[in-house]
This record gives structure tokens, C-alpha cells and sequence, in this order.
């Protein structure tokens, strides 16, 4: 049967409804939280690279890779603060990060 | 020249004001004055005599003084004297003497010469058709009343130089003093109502400060608010009044208002389902101003009262010149009085009430300036009486005489005081005739003056008044003719009374006694001078403002009606009329002199065969306390009521506090969403999404 | 057996795919942190191979060079070194799960129905921004259109890769206390009035 774009934009929602139920659902640590958001990150490019080769056009492919590279540097940044956060606090718990608590 | 008579006073005030305030910033360099410098035990002046333990009236809650007021020795100051005082004294004192001169000349040229003018000064009001200048109009009753406001102005600054020399704020006293003398300058050369009510409310605003001048007594505060007060309710009256005239004739200047003020006669106004007589109405409004502002009846209580002040303030304000606003107001009015009947038979009535009951009550007054203030009270009744029926030039020529001598007593009274070093009550005094004699020959002239005895300048001018009642046709006249007769044997016995126990008999303290002295020289001249006027103020301008020569005299500046023949008819009354009121004097003389050197046992007895009839009279009919449970409590009662409830429960707490303890309600709430928790936070706006996804998903745009 | 040609695509696809949706759901419920990491790499190297299908090879790779070589062993390296201790993590899973899942599911189902029910528009492909030239292989492509017409993305997104760089250091440098440092500002600024001493010594009396 002919894999049609709707396939991978399917591919592409269920990973990003993962991603998203792993940023609550979970309760162990915060790594998750931050592994959820790089299978959302996924799904997005899966998206756009879908689109790209089904409509012809190398902007999808372009824009795909500039995503990639903020996410790459968002990871970094948000595991730099993951550490520190665990050295000043000692746990990684998600139910010990209530300081905004208001 | 008149704007230099007028102004002068007023720079005189703003350089003398200039000197305090330097003065007092040099004294406490950007700090707030030492509140423990003085408090209300010092003893800054004479404070209030013994006299009548009367409750201030609207605020008997500040804590009175003893009944008994100690006797104070030291004179010496108990602070330094304000720097500048000498220069402040002189140059205010100086512009009023030049203005008093500047005052005579104006005199002699419109009093004989007739040369009336009108000045404008500045533009004033531009409102539509309203145009209105400041100007100074100057006929011969403005004249008469620039002499008598700046001489007795000009004496008054002369003797305070000597009066408040002990006292350290003498630049802002002078200043005030100043201040009072340019308003009223400018209530009496007022060409329209506006205007005149400035300077009605400048001479107000004058005498509160001056008052309360030694603010840090709690009395001279109550007083000075109550004098502000009251007067205010006549000034309401009296704004009414203007407004009443504006709004019948279109206008507030004079000439326009007496020009139309003929048109109007019989005009009615529809108000409340009456028609009311439009003259009348505004004459009424009127004349309560002039009710508050000369203390009639009703609206007397502040005066006596208004005695806190330094008894030059005494003189000048309460004798002189603010208290006959009132009775000058009428007079410029007289065109509009002379076509509203009734009004004037209410102004009689008032005047004639007035004269009896002052004078009832200060039979039985002990502090020496209460005795005064009452009479003031008393006489002006008595010019009310001449206005009411008629007799213009009659009334303004008591008020004339009057000034001299009631200023004379005054300042006398003044005179006696410091030499008993601030003591007021009557009771302590006695035999002062031979240690200060000269004071004693000048309140002698006065009170001679003031009973009317023959030849004496008070003798013809009240003797008008009497005869005028007794010839006028306005129908509250009898009631006016016997109160004014009775009053007058009222008045012989309380002036007597107060000569007597003061200056003769036998000393009822030795140590103030022997300590008294007579006053400086620059205190005793402005005596003399009052004391000249007082006797030969009369018989040089009788003819003037009595017998033939008032028509060319006054000329237009008092209108007399065509129906009112009450100037000519004074020369007709029988010689019965005419010596009825010496005797009169000699009565009043006569029962003094047994109560207060033959035989003193007779008025103490007296006073307790019919007590309760002496605490009436002791207490002024007890007004004080009328007025205290009519206005003042239920006032106060209002005000707190709506402060508490009105603004404190209902405005604030649906307002601004209200407000503010709901929403910190609501966030209490809200708050509590606010977990900490950042998954918390994704799944909210995850359930944000879904919703939205399906909002645009079944509804989309 | 051998499977026609024209099939070997759907094949590979929906190998792919299944395998790529549940290492994600592994990610998720693994209890140990460790193997969430290494199933989000088998999930990356899964997409790779979707990509590849699509036809955008380089994009393919670098997700395996980035993605895979970089970030995930990242994130590796941050478990391991956080020492967790995994046990007492578990409860409260199932809380949100009665609210979660239909949440879970509108979603799933919304975005499928999005994907079905919708076409393009007839004039879609002459709105194409950057159609590929022909005879060209995809990096080839990507390079030419990513060196003119995007260079100002290109060098933007460089420019957040440095900050990155510099943000990751500034958050986590730690100035030990009892490591020596140079600073070298000092040293260059030091003048003789402060760094030297002359004294003037007799001969053979010593300082």
C-alpha cells in the first residue's frame, strides 16, 4: 500500500502525544521532562521533512535543520542547569521542584 | 490717592509679613518650631479673666482655665523677641498714619467739596454680559468710614507698639493688623457686592488670625474658630444675598443695582410655592451677613468670645471697625433697604433686641473686656435701630462716635490690665484711680461718652438714635424706642459699674495694687486722642450727619426714600423725648453709685434674692449652651455618623478596602493553583490546547 | 521470502515507525533513567531511517551525528553523573492517568483527523519556495539553498549555538578554591615600584 504523507504525519502526532504525556506523567526525574521535549522536537522535524519531500520543496528540509540545531543547543543549556540545579539542591525529584510555589 | 490710602496698609502688611516669616525661618532653621517652647501654662498675655465660668460653647470639650486666674509677676519675656520687630512696628505703623492723614484730606474734599470718584483698578470679572472692575468708589460715606477705619487703625498700631512690646511674634502681629486694616479699606471703597464681600471675608479672615494670635492657648484656637464660624453663617446669608441681586438685576456693581433697584419694587419671587417680595428676600439675605459680621442677636455669640485676642485687636476689630461692616453695609444699601419695608422693620427689630439683651447681660459681666464687648454688642444694636428706620446719616454718625469712643475704652481696659500685669477680672481691681490716674481720666471721658452724658460726642449721636425710633413710623418702632431707652439705663449702670469697682473704693488686691503702674507714653497718646474725639466728635458733626446739613453732606451716598421724613421729624419730639435718655443716664448713674460705693452689700443681696434670674444673665441666657445642643452636638453627631459609617463603612468598604480584601480573597484562591509543580503547569496548558484544538476544530474559522 | 520491490518502502516504513513509537513510549515508562536514554536513541535512529525514506539523506545523518552522537550521549553522561537513585521513584503515576489519557487521546485522534481530512490546495506546488534542482543529491541541494538564500539563518543559528556554548560554561564553572590559578592581567600590570626592592649592600655584608 502506498505510504501517503498522512503515514508520517500519523508517525509524527502519536510522538508528539508521547512526548507530551511523558511531561507530566512522569514523576521520577526531571531528565525525563527534558527527554520528552527532545521526542517533541522529533516529531516536529518528522513533520516538516514529511512535508518537504511530499510537496517538493527544500524548505521544510532547511527549516528541519535549523530546529535541530536549537534543540541541540537547548539540550545543552537545560542539562547545564539540570546540574547545577542537582548540585545546589542534591535531588532531581520532580516533586521536590516546587519552589515557584506561590 | 485713595488707591495710596488703600494700599498702603497692604504693603505695610506684606513687609511686616516678609519680616516674620524671615524671621521665623532664621529662628527655627528647617525645623518645626519646639513644640515644648510654649505650652498653654505659659502665659504669653493676659489670659481669660475670671468673669463668667461660661463654657466655650461649641467646644466645651477644651479643658477651661480656673475660674481663678492667678496673678502673673514676671514680665519677662519667655522668648526673644522676634527679629525685625522694631522695623515691622515702624513702617506699618507709619503707612497708617500717612493713610490716616491721606484719610482726613479725602474727608474734607468729598465731605465738603464733593468731590466723589470712582477709581477702577483692574478688570475683575469677564463672564458674558458680566463685566466687572475692581474700583474704588469714593462718596461721602466711603470718606467717613476711611477716616474712622484708618485713625482708630493708625492709634491702634501706635499703642501695640507698646501693648505687645513683651510679645516675641510682633511682625506677624503687626503684619495681621495690616492685613485687617487693607481689607476692610477695600470692604468700604468696594463699587461692586463681589468686591465688598472680599474684603468681608478678608476682615473675617483678619480677625481669626488675629484672634487666635496666641495660637498655642487652646481657648484663643476654640474662640478664634467660633468667631470664623459663626461669622460664616452670616456670610452665607450674604452670598445668598448677592446672589439674589445678580440674579434680579443682572448685576453686581452698585450704580447698576440702585438704578435698577426701583424696577424691582414689588417684583416677587416664586420660591417653595410662595411668592416672595424680591427686595425684601435680598434685603433679608443681606442683612444676615451684616447680622454675623456686627454680632446681633443670634449670631452674637462669638464676640465675647473673640476677647481671647490681645485687646488691641480688641479695639480696633470688635469696637471699631469690623463689627460696623455690618451697619456700613446697610447704609451703602440704604437704596435697596429704603424700598423693602419689611426688611427693615426685621433690622430694627434685630437692632433693638440686640441693644436690650447685651445690655442685660453685661450688668452682671466681672472680666473688664467682656463688659466692653458687650456694650459693643449693645450700641451696635443701637445703629441698627437708626438704619432700620430709617435714619441712615443717624446710624453712621453712632458708628462714627462710637469708634472713638469704645476704641478709647479698649484700649484703656488695655491700659489697666498691663498695670495689674494681666489681670482681667474686675473683682481683683479697685482704687486704680490713684496709681495710674491718667488711664483713669481717659475711661472716665469714655465711659462719659459712651452713657451719653450732655455734650459728649456718644450724648448726640444715641440721643439720634432715640429720638429716631421714637419718630418713625416703621412698625416694630415702639419696641425699638423702649428697648433703646431701657438699654441706655442699662448701659449707664454696667459702665459706671465697671468704673467703680475698678478705679475707685478700696484695692481688693494689695499686691496688684501696689505693683500697678501707669503705661508708656506711646500706650497713653492714642488714649488722648480717642479721648478728644470722644468728646468733641459730636458736637462738631451733628449738624452733618443729624440736622440740616446731611442732604448736602452725604449727597447721593445714602438714599433716603420720598416717604421718609424721619431726619426732619427728630427736631419736633417734645423736651420730654429729648431729656428722657439723661435721664436715663443719671438713673443708671445714680443706681451705681449706691450698688458700687454706698452700699456693696445691695447687689450681692440682690444676686441671691433671685439667683436663678443673675446665672441667666451670668451666662449670656445661656445661648451658648442653646446653640451647643441645637447645632453643635447634632452636627457633630452627623459628622461622625457619616465618617464611621458613610465614609468608613459604605465608601471605603465597597470602595478601596472592599476591592482590596475581595481580590486578596480571590487570590487566596487563585494562589493556590499555583502549585511550584512545572508539570502541573504543562498539563494545564496541555488541557488548553486539546481544548482549543477542538474549539477550532468543530468551530473553525 | 522476497518481497516485491515496490513493497520494500511501506516495509521499511512501518518497521520503522512501529519501532520508533515504542522506544518513545519506552522512553516514558522505563524505570531506569538509563535505559530511557538509550531507547530515545534507538527512537533517533528510527527516525533517521524514516528520513532516509523521504528522501532527505544528510538531514538523516546529521540527526544520527547530532543527535544521536551528541545529545543523547549527553544526556548519558548527565544521568550517570547524577547518581539517582531510582527505587523510590514510582508512585504517583497513575494519578493523572484517568484525566491524562482521554486528554492523550482527543489529541492523537484530532491530529489524525487533521492529517485525513484535509488536501492540499490544487495551486500547492506553485507556492513551493524552494523546489530541488535535478541532478542534484540532497546535500548538494540543502547546500546551495542553505549558503545563498538562508545564509542569515545559517549564521543565526550559529550565533545560538555559541551562546549555548558560553551559557552551558557560565552555568556549571566552578571555581575550585585550592586550584592555582594565572592571572595574567596582574602579571602584566605589575610595575617595578611594586615588584622589586633595591637595596644597596656593602660589599660582603649580605643583605
Amino acid at each position: 500500500m502506498a505510504i501517503g504523507l498522512g503515514h508520517y504525519l500519523t508517525v509524527g502526532a502519536i510522538l508528539f502525544t508521547l512526548g507530551i504525556f511523558g511531561i507530566f506523567l512522569n514523576r521520577k526525574n526531571v531528565i525525563i521532562i527534558l527527554m520528552s521535549i527532545e521526542l517533541i522536537l522529533l516529531a516536529v522535524n518528522i513533520n516538516l521533512v514529511a512535508f518537504s519531500s511530499f510537496l517538493h520543496d527544500l524548505v521544510g528540509q532547511v527549516f528541519a535543520l535549523l530546529v535541530l540545531t536549537v534543540a541541540a543547543a537547548e539540550t545543552a543549556i537545560g542539562l547545564a542547569i539540570l546540574a547545577v540545579f542537582f548540585r545546589n539542591r542534591g535531588s532531581i525529584a520532580v516533586e521536590d521542584i516546587n519552589l515557584m510555589k506561590g | 490717592m485713595y488707591q495710596a490710602i488703600v494700599f498702603l496698609p497692604l504693603l505695610g502688611c506684606l513687609i511686616a509679613g516678609l519680616i516674620s516669616l524671615v524671621g521665623a525661618r532664621a529662628r527655627f532653621p528647617g525645623a518645626d518650631p519646639a513644640a515644648g517652647a510654649e505650652n498653654s501654662t505659659h502665659d504669653l498675655g493676659p489670659h481669660t479673666g475670671g468673669g463668667a465660668p461660661s463654657p466655650h460653647g461649641a467646644h466645651a470639650a477644651i479643658a477651661h482655665p480656673t475660674s481663678e486666674p492667678t496673678a502673673h509677676d514676671d514680665h519677662a519675656a519667655h522668648e526673644p523677641a522676634a527679629m525685625g520687630s522694631l522695623p515691622a512696628e515702624v513702617v506699618t505703623t507709619t503707612f497708617l498714619f500717612i493713610a490716616m492723614v491721606l484719610a482726613w484730606i479725602a474727608f474734607v474734599r468729598v465731605g465738603f467739596f464733593h468731590e466723589d470718584a470712582r477709581i477702577p483698578l483692574l478688570p475683575f470679572i469677564f463672564a458674558g454680559d458680566l463685566k466687572v472692575d475692581w474700583a474704588l468708589r469714593v462718596d461721602t460715606l466711603t470718606a467717613v468710614m476711611l477716616v474712622v477705619v484708618t485713625t482708630v487703625s493708625a492709634l491702634v498700631h501706635l499703642y501695640s507698639i507698646g501693648y505687645m512690646a513683651e510679645d516675641p511674634y510682633r511682625p506677624r502681629f503687626f503684619s495681621y493688623l495690616s492685613l485687617f486694616t487693607f481689607a476692610m479699606l477695600m470692604l468700604v471703597t468696594a463699587d461692586n457686592l463681589v468686591q465688598l464681600f472680599f474684603g468681608w471675608e478678608g476682615v473675617g479672615l483678619a480677625s481669626y488670625l488675629l484672634i487666635g494670635f496666641w495660637y498655642h492657648k487652646p481657648e484663643a484656637n476654640a474662640a478664634a474658630i467660633k468667631a470664623f464660624v459663626v461669622n460664616r453663617i452670616g456670610d452665607f446669608g450674604f452670598a445668598l444675598g448677592i446672589f439674589a441681586v445678580f440674579w434680579a438685576t443682572g448685576a453686581i456693581d452698585l450704580d447698576t443695582i440702585f438704578a435698577q433697584a426701583p424696577a424691582l419694587a414689588g417684583k416677587t419671587i416664586h420660591y417653595l410655592g410662595h411668592d416672595l417680595d424680591t427686595l425684601t428676600v435680598i434685603c433679608v439675605l443681606l442683612f444676615m451677613g451684616a447680622m454675623g459680621k456686627s454680632a446681633q442677636f443670634l449670631l452674637h455669640t462669638w464676640l465675647p468670645d473673640a476677647m481671647e485676642g490681645p485687646t488691641p485687636v480688641s479695639a480696633l476689630i470688635h469696637a471699631a471697625t469690623m463689627v460696623t461692616a455690618g451697619v456700613f453695609m446697610v447704609a451703602r444699601l440704604s437704596p435697596l433697604f429704603e424700598l423693602a419695608p419689611h426688611a427693615q422693620a426685621l433690622v430694627t427689630g434685630v437692632g433693638a433686641m440686640t441693644a436690650f439683651f447685651a445690655a442685660t447681660v453685661g450688668l452682671v459681666q466681672n472680666d473688664i473686656k467682656r463688659i466692653v464687648a458687650y456694650s459693643t454688642c449693645s450700641q451696635l444694636g443701637y445703629m441698627f435701630v437708626a438704619m432700620g428706620v430709617g435714619a441712615y446719616s443717624v446710624g453712621m454718625f453712632h458708628l462714627f462716635t462710637h469708634a472713638f469712643f469704645k476704641a478709647l475704652l479698649f484700649l484703656g481696659s488695655g491700659s489697666v490690665i498691663t498695670a495689674m500685669h494681666h489681670e482681667q477680672d474686675i473683682r481683683k481691681m479697685g482704687g486704680l484711680k490713684d496709681r495710674i490716674p491718667f488711664t483713669h481720666a481717659m475711661m472716665f471721658i469714655g465711659t462719659l461718652a459712651l452713657t451719653g452724658f450732655p455734650l459728649t460726642a456718644g450724648a448726640f449721636s444715641k440721643d439720634a438714635i432715640i429720638k429716631a425710633a421714637f419718630v418713625s413710623q416703621n412698625p416694630v418702632a415702639p419696641f425699638a424706642f423702649a428697648a433703646t431707652v431701657i438699654a441706655a439705663a442699662l448701659t449707664a449702670f454696667y459702665s459706671w459699674r465697671l468704673i467703680f469697682k475698678t478705679f475707685w473704693g478700696a484695692p481688693n488686691d494689695r499686691e496688684h495694687y501696689q505693683a500697678a503702674h501707669e503705661s508708656p507714653k506711646v500706650m497713653l497718646i492714642p488714649l488722648a486722642v480717642l479721648a478728644v474725639g470722644s468728646i468733641l466728635a459730636g458736637y462738631v458733626f451733628n449738624d452733618l450727619f443729624t440736622g440740616h446739613g446731611v442732604e448736602e453732606f452725604f449727597g447721593a451716598s445714602l438714599k433716603f426714600a420720598p416717604g421718609n421724613h424721619v431726619l426732619e421729624r427728630l427736631e419736633t419730639v417734645g423736651w420730654q423725648i429729648e431729656l428722657l435718655p439723661v435721664v436715663m443716664m443719671l438713673l443708671g448713674l445714680g443706681v451705681a453709685y449706691l450698688f458700687y460705693r454706698r452700699r456693696p452689700d445691695l447687689p450681692v443681696a440682690l444676686a441671691r434674692w433671685n439667683p436663678a434670674l443673675y446665672r441667666f444673665l451670668l451666662n449670656k441666657w445661656y445661648f451658648d449652651e442653646l446653640y451647643d445642643a441645637i447645632f453643635v452636638r447634632p452636627t457633630i453627631w452627623l459628622g461622625r455618623l457619616l465618617w464611621r459609617g458613610g465614609d468608613g463603612w459604605l465608601i471605603d468598604g465597597f470602595g478601596p478596602d472592599g476591592v482590596s480584601a475581595r481580590v486578596l480573597d480571590v487570590t487566596r484562591n487563585v494562589i493556590r493553583m499555583q502549585t511550584g509543580y512545572l508539570y502541573h503547569y504543562a498539563f494545564a496548558m496541555l488541557i488548553g490546547a486539546a481544548f482549543f484544538i477542538t474549539l477550532f476544530t468543530w468551530w473553525g474559522h | 521470502m522476497i518481497l516485491p520491490a515496490a513493497l520494500l518502502p511501506a516495509v521499511f516504513f512501518w518497521i520503522f515507525a512501529v519501532i520508533c513509537v515504542a522506544s518513545a513510549v519506552m522512553v516514558i515508562t522505563a524505570r531506569n533513567p538509563v535505559h530511557s536514554v538509550l531507547f530515545l536513541i534507538l527512537a533517533f535512529v528510527n527516525a533517521s531511517g524514516l528520513f532516509m525514506l523521504l528522501g532527505a539523506e544528510f538531514l538523516a545523518m546529521i540527526l544520527i551525528v547530532v543527535y544521536v552522537g551528541a545529545v543523547a550521549v549527553l544526556f548519558l553522561f548527565v544521568v550517570m553523573m547524577l547518581d539517582v537513585d531510582f527505587t523510590e521513584l514510582r508512585q504517583g503515576f497513575l494519578n493523572y492517568l484517568p484525566i491524562g489519557i482521554p486528554i492523550g487521546i482527543i489529541f492523537a485522534v484530532e491530529l489524525v483527523l487533521v492529517v485525513f481530512a484535509w488536501a492540499f490546495a490544487p495551486d500547492a506546488s506553485s507556492a513551493v519556495a524552494a523546489p530541488p534542482p535535478p541532478d542534484m543529491t540532497n546535500t548538494e541541494a540543502l547546500g546551495r539553498l542553505l549558503y545563498t538564500r538562508y545564509v542569515y539563518f545559517f549564521e543565526a543559528a550559529g550565533v545560538v549555538l555559541l551562546i549555548a556554548m558560553i551559557g552551558a560554561i557560565v552555568l556549571t564553572l566552578r571555581h575550585k578554591v585550592n586550584v592555582r590559578r594565572q592571572n595574567v592581567r596582574a602579571q602584566v600590570a605589575r610595575t617595578p615600584a611594586t615588584a622589586i626592592e633595591i637595596r644597596q649592600v656593602r660589599p660582603g655584608q649580605g643583605i
